[in-house]
Parts: C-alpha cells; structure tokens; sequence
C-alpha cells in the first residue's frame, strides 16, 4: 500500500517539466516537496490528478498497486486521490453543501444517496474544527471567498472525502498566520495511519504547522534531495542554490 | 358510426428511463382531417367538434390571414422555409369526450400519462388537470373544492360551448388573428388548451395543470389557452409538453392568452421538452389591469426550433409584467427565445430575466423588446440575459430592442456570456464526479438562481432534464 511514483516525465507541448521523478509515499507519512519557481511542483499535482495540459510521455504511478494513469480524473479522485488546490475554482450557483454531497454520493453505488442527517452532522462538526461559519454551506462553491476562506474550504473537502493520499498545493499561499494555523490543525486532525499527504510549499513556514516526515526538494523537474524535517530549516536558511552543489544521491 | 378499434397492448416498459418521452403508441383516430390545409380542413374541424356559427366564421376568416401572411424570415431563421404546412394533418382525435376518471380513459393514453407521470403528480400538488393527446383532451378533471369556489378549468371547445359570455368577451382580444402568421394558423385550426376563469378575490392554492402529447407524426398540435383571473383573483397555471422523436417534423403552434384583470395575479409556468424535429412556434401575451401581475417562467428544452416571446401588456396602473425564461440549445436546435413589455400605464413595472445554455452545436437567441411611450410616466424595466456556452462552437446572440420615450422612467439592461472553463470541470470531477456529473452541476449552478422560481415539483424536473441534456454532449 503506497502512492508510488516511478520515472515520470511529464510534458506541455514542447516542453518537458517532469523529467524522471521518483516518490513513493506510504500511508501514515507526511512528504513535503520544496522547490524553487518553476521547478515543477504544481505540474507534479496535476499530473498525478490527471490535467489534460499535460502528457505523461512515461513513467508509472501507482495507487495501492493500481496504476492510474490510464484512468480518468474522477476516477483517480474516486480512488482515493485528492488535490488541495493552489486555486480553488469557483461554481457559481452551486452551494457548498449540494457539491460535497454530489461528491459523496459519486463514491455510492449507482442509484444510492448519502444520509443526509449523518452527511450534515459530520458537516458541521467539521466546519466548526475548521472556524468557517455555517453560511458556508449555502454560499456558492468559492464564489466571493477570501484566499483565506477558499483554501479552508479546500481542507474541508479534504475532510468530507477522507482520501487515502491528499496532495495540498501551496495550501500556505494567501494565508495569514491564523488562518495558517486553522488550516494546519484541520490538516493534522486529518493526519493518520491510514493516509499519506504530499505537501507542496514554497516556504517553509507551513512545516512548522505541519510537520512533515520526509523533505524533499525538487528542481528541474526531479528530486535531488531528500531528508528530514530538518532539510526545509537548511533550505529556508541557504536557498535552493545550495542545493545544486549536493551529489543527485538522494533522488530514488 | 364508426367504433374506434381496440387499443392496441404495447409494452414500454423497456424504454430507456434516460428518454422518457420517446415513445408512441399506434394511431386509432377516428377523425383525421388529412394531409395540408384548405377551406374543407377547417369545415372538418368545424363540424367533428360541433363549433357554433361564430367560431367557424372566426377560423375561416384565420386561415385566409395564415395564407396572405408571408414567413417572418426577413428577421426569422430561414429554418421556417423548411416547414412544409402540406405534409401536416392539422386534427386527430379519438372521438373521445375528455374523461373525469383516469379509470375511463383508453389504456394507451392513460399509459402515456403513467408514464410521464401525470396522475401521480395531480394526487400530489396539484388543484386540477388537463391531458391533451394529439387535438383533444383526453382527460379534465378539476378537484371538487376549487370547483366549488368558482373556478372553471376546461378545456377550450367546452369553454366557448359552454360559458361563452366569459369566452367571446376575452378570445383573440390579447392576440389578434393577424399578431403573426403562426397565430393565424392556430386561429384557423385551434383545438384543445384550456379555458380557465377564477372569480374576483378567489385565490387558487394549488396550481392548474395542463400536459400537451403529441403522439402521432407528421400532426400538428394547436391548443389555445385563454385565462381569466377576474379581480383581486390568483392563479398559477404549468404546462408541460412532449412528443416522441419521428423521422419526420411536427409543429407544435400554441396561442396563449392572460387577462389579469385589477389587482388580479397570473403565474404561467412552462417546462417543456419536445423531441429534436419540433418547429414549436408559440404565441404568449398578457394583460395586466390596474395593480395586477403577470408572470411567464418558461422553460425551453428541446425541439428543433423554438420561437416563442411571452408578452406582457401593462395597460392598467402600477401593473408588473415578468418574463423569467431558461432556454437550452443542443446540437440541431436553435432556441430563438426572449419577451415582449408593453407599458402602456403609469408606473408600470417590467422584468426579464433570461439564461440560455448551448451545448454542442446548439444556438439561443435572445429577442427581447420593450416599450415605454413619452407620454407616460415612472416605468421601470429591468432585462437581465445571461448566456452559458458549453462547447467552442456553441452559439449565442441577443437582440434587445429597448424604445423609451420621455424622460421620467428608468431602465436597465445587462448581458453576458460565459463559458464553462476546463478548469472548472477539472476541479469538480478531481473531487470524484463523472464529466457528465460535473457539467450538469455547473449548468444547474448557472440557472439555480432562475430554478427556484419554478415550484418545486418543476424545478427537480427541471434538474433531471438538464441532467440528461448533459449526459449526451460530452465524452
């Protein structure tokens, strides 16, 4: 039971941006990926979800043995694979709460529908964890949301779908400090033996919130280091220049 | 005499849910006016439903204005060239008186009714109801405590017969013979819609509703609608509409007229869903007397062209006419869509708010026009059009027509046009739902606003109807 990535490059026409990257993340680990602009971190997230800018030209990535590049967006979500995204699209007209059910009820068997007493009780509670008032669940899908409220909103989806791999994408971005720590410690009541999160961040404040098992740091489209909590302190210290004079050991 | 033959047993119980009005069932008409439209065509009808001197003089009169009348396409779709009025039979029925009971009307139309769920929906919400199968109604019947109030709902051969000093004073007031060319030919051949009249300060709690079935090709089916709500008096009024899919066209030209008399409320909600090969060119106008309403929400689904601008007339002061409108295009169908305001009062109010979705190739219109004279004072109108295109060759276009004279009124028009971005779709199916799924959610979300105006039986039909528009444009 793993995320396992396997030599994935990854393309826009013309341009390769995944070049041979190498990730396995067990259940119960938290993975943080740091990485300079433009080296290929918000591609990684769309990729594994299956964006259709992109073309996988090889590689393999494996969910709990399956491999899911072949199968559809929803397919893969349905999977157990969730993106937090960087920019939250807004569903003008559709309420927060109808999404989450129609979301739910997409995992059901056909013809099933979720029990709406359970579904608006599991709802609230997790609102409340996350500080978001009970308007939101008649609000538009992110329509008129502050940056701050659409990423709560991202992480209480998060919470409703309860995948076995949750990718977060520069959750941290348009963040401040408070809504930070709110959505870290929402993150963190998510954190289990049972569920692997890829933390995408540009900085490293959001691992002082959410600590992560494993830092790595990703550049040119591969992963050329790889270490401890630890790395992301030395990488906020040096930069990711000093990265480049590390030996490619890490990567695999 | 001839006996109709006996209904023929034809299982449907193995039609694909995801077409529920695709179906049909073998002609047993009993009269059938043949092919094309002549002088005889009309003394055919005339005579099988026994219309009194004045109405026959009335058709005649129509269908030589239906053939002096040239088509509309110097500003219409050419499309209206490819309707051949020749290859149509203009009236088909079984003979039939329409039926009280469900238990007497012949299984084949009852099954059609089950099937579109009718009867069930009458025990559920509903005061009264009309079915109409090709030129008839098959089946009337309007719940004893609303009849007790006063309320007439037949449907219109009974209400000419039958309370003719109410219907010869209203009939063709609202829309004259010559309005258009469509409006003649349904004056020369009308049959069935309903008549209804609600008496002063009678407020009818549940709504009326009337269902129009085609079942037959290569017919055309022209019901006539006149309501009546005298002062102070409410109703609202839904109808629906299907036909299956033939090889062949069929027209579907309705003529709808409302007088609202003062004070008095009309509602006029349409949700209809015909089949890809329906020309269904329908005219709809109101009078709103002193401090009445009347309000149009329509719903286009389906067809292959659909002309139709419910009107409101604001001849009395402080009337409000609305026109809320949800039309839907899909590859082979133009909705050609929108509202006529007329203010011809002080202080009269007008509001239009349209969505239309194109899908595929589909193509909506907006047409909109209102009208405010100089010599009035302290109108309001409010046009709001807002257009969702779902593919890159989807099309829409909008031609408001506003004229305002005088300079004590106000008037506000927006437009636009959006499209769903793959990013969005993206987003909705990374949280698990199908391409369909996510489609039908964002169009859903487009209209919601429009939906909640619908009761709320119409607007889950609405929803599963949209559904399945949706289901077929991608992947």
């Amino acid at each position: 039971m793993s995320l396992e990535i396997k030599d994935l490059h990854a393309q826009i026409p013309g341009r390769e941006i995944l070049k041979g990257l190498n990730l396995t993340i067990n259940p119960g680990e938290v993975h943080a990926i740091m990485g300079p602009n433009g080296s290929g971190k918000s591609t990684l997230s769309k990729v594994l979800c299956g964006h259709s800018d992109y073309e996988v030209t090889s590689g393999e990535v494996l969910l709990d043995g399956q491999n899911i590049l072949d199968m559809a967006v929803d397919a893969r979500s349905r999977a157990g694979l969730f993106l937090a995204f960087q920019y939250p699209h807004e569903i003008p007209g559709v309420s927060n709460a109808n999404f989450l059910r129609a979301s739910l009820k997409a995992r059901l068997p056909k013809g099933e529908d979720i029990d709406a007493v359970k579904f608006y009780k599991q709802l609230y509670s997790r609102m409340d964890a996350l500080e978001m008032d009970r308007s939101f669940t008649s609000r538009s899908v992110n329509e008129g949301f502050s940056g701050g409220e659409k990423k709560r909103n991202e992480i209480l989806q998060l919470m409703m779908l309860e995948p076995k791999y949750a990718i977060l994408d520069e959750t941290d971005s348009g963040l401040d400090i408070d809504a930070l720590k709110i959505v870290s410690r929402g993150v963190n009541a998510m954190r289990s033996e049972n569920r692997g999160f890829l933390v995408i961040t540009h900085y490293q404040r959001l691992l002082n919130y959410i600590q992560p098992d494993i830092v790595h740091v990703l550049k040119d489209g591969r992963i050329v280091k790889t270490g401890g909590k630890e790395l992301s302190l030395e990488l906020e210290e040096k930069g990711y220049d000093w990265v480049h004079e590390e030996p490619l050991a890490a990567a695999a | 005499m001839v006996t109709a033959p006996e209904p023929v047993e034809n299982d449907i119980s193995d039609i694909k849910v995801d077409n529920v009005g695709d179906f049909t069932f073998p002609e047993r008409n009993k009269f059938d006016s043949g092919f094309g439209i002549t002088s005889k065509t009309i003394d055919y009808i005339s005579d099988v439903k026994g219309d009194p001197d004045w109405i026959r003089e009335f058709r005649h009169k129509a269908l030589k204005v239906f053939q002096d009348k040239p088509m509309p396409t110097h500003w219409a779709t050419k499309d209206l060239e490819n309707i051949k009025f020749d290859e149509f039979r203009y009236y088909l029925s079984d003979g039939q008186k329409p039926k009280r009971s469900w238990d007497d009307v012949p299984e084949d139309v009852k099954k059609t009714f089950d099937r579109l769920g009718i009867p069930e929906q009458e025990r559920k919400f509903l005061a009264g109801v009309e079915a109409q199968y090709d030129s008839e109604a098959a089946y009337s019947n309007i719940k004893a405590a609303v009849a007790e109030q006063g309320v007439i709902f037949v449907n219109s051969s009974e209400g000419l017969k039958n309370h003719p000093e109410i219907f010869k004073k209203w009939f063709g007031k609202v829309i004259p013979t010559g309005d258009n060319k469509f409006s003649a030919l349904n004056s020369a051949v009308f049959s069935g819609g309903s008549f209804i009249y609600v008496p002063p300060g009678v407020k009818v709690k549940h709504p009326l509703q009337a269902y129009f079935r085609i079942n037959s090709e290569q017919f055309g089916q022209f019901e006539r609608t006149l309501i009546i709500a005298d002062e102070g008096a409410e109703v609202m009024y839904m109808e629906g509409c299907t036909a299956p899919k033939f090889e062949t066209a069929t027209l579907h030209s309705a003529v709808v007229e409302l007088v609202a008399l003062k004070g008095a409320k009309i509602q006029y909600v349409t949700v209809q869903n015909w089949s890809s090969n329906v020309f269904n060119l329908v005219t709809k106008r109101g009078i709103a007397h002193e401090d009445a309403v009347v309000k149009w929400i329509d719903c286009n689904i389906g067809s292959r062209l659909t002309m139709k601008y419910p009107g409101v007339i604001m001849k009395g002061k402080r009337a409000r006419g609305e026109v809320i409108s949800i039309a839907l295009a899909n590859s082979g169908q133009h909705q050609d869509t929108g509202a006529k305001m007329v203010h011809a009062a002080d202080d009269t109010t007008s509001n239009v708010i349209s969505k239309s979705i194109s899908i595929g190739e589909g193509r909506a219109t907006y047409r909109g026009l209102v009208h405010i004279p100089k010599h009035l004072k302290g109108c309001k109108n409010n046009t709001e059009c807002d257009a969702l295109l779902i593919n890159t060759n989807s099309r829409t276009d909008t031609y408001p027509a506003i004229s305002v004279r005088g300079n004590q009124h106000s008037t506000q028009h927006e437009a636009s046009v959006s499209q769903v971005s793959a990013d969005q779709i993206f987003y909705l199916m990374q949280r698990g739902l199908s391409e369909a799924e996510a489609m039908s959610l964002s169009v859903n979300g487009f209209i919601n606003d429009l939906a909640k105006e619908f009761p709320m039986e119409y607007s889950v039909e609405l929803k599963r109807l949209i559904d399945l528009e949706m289901e077929g444009s991608v992947g």
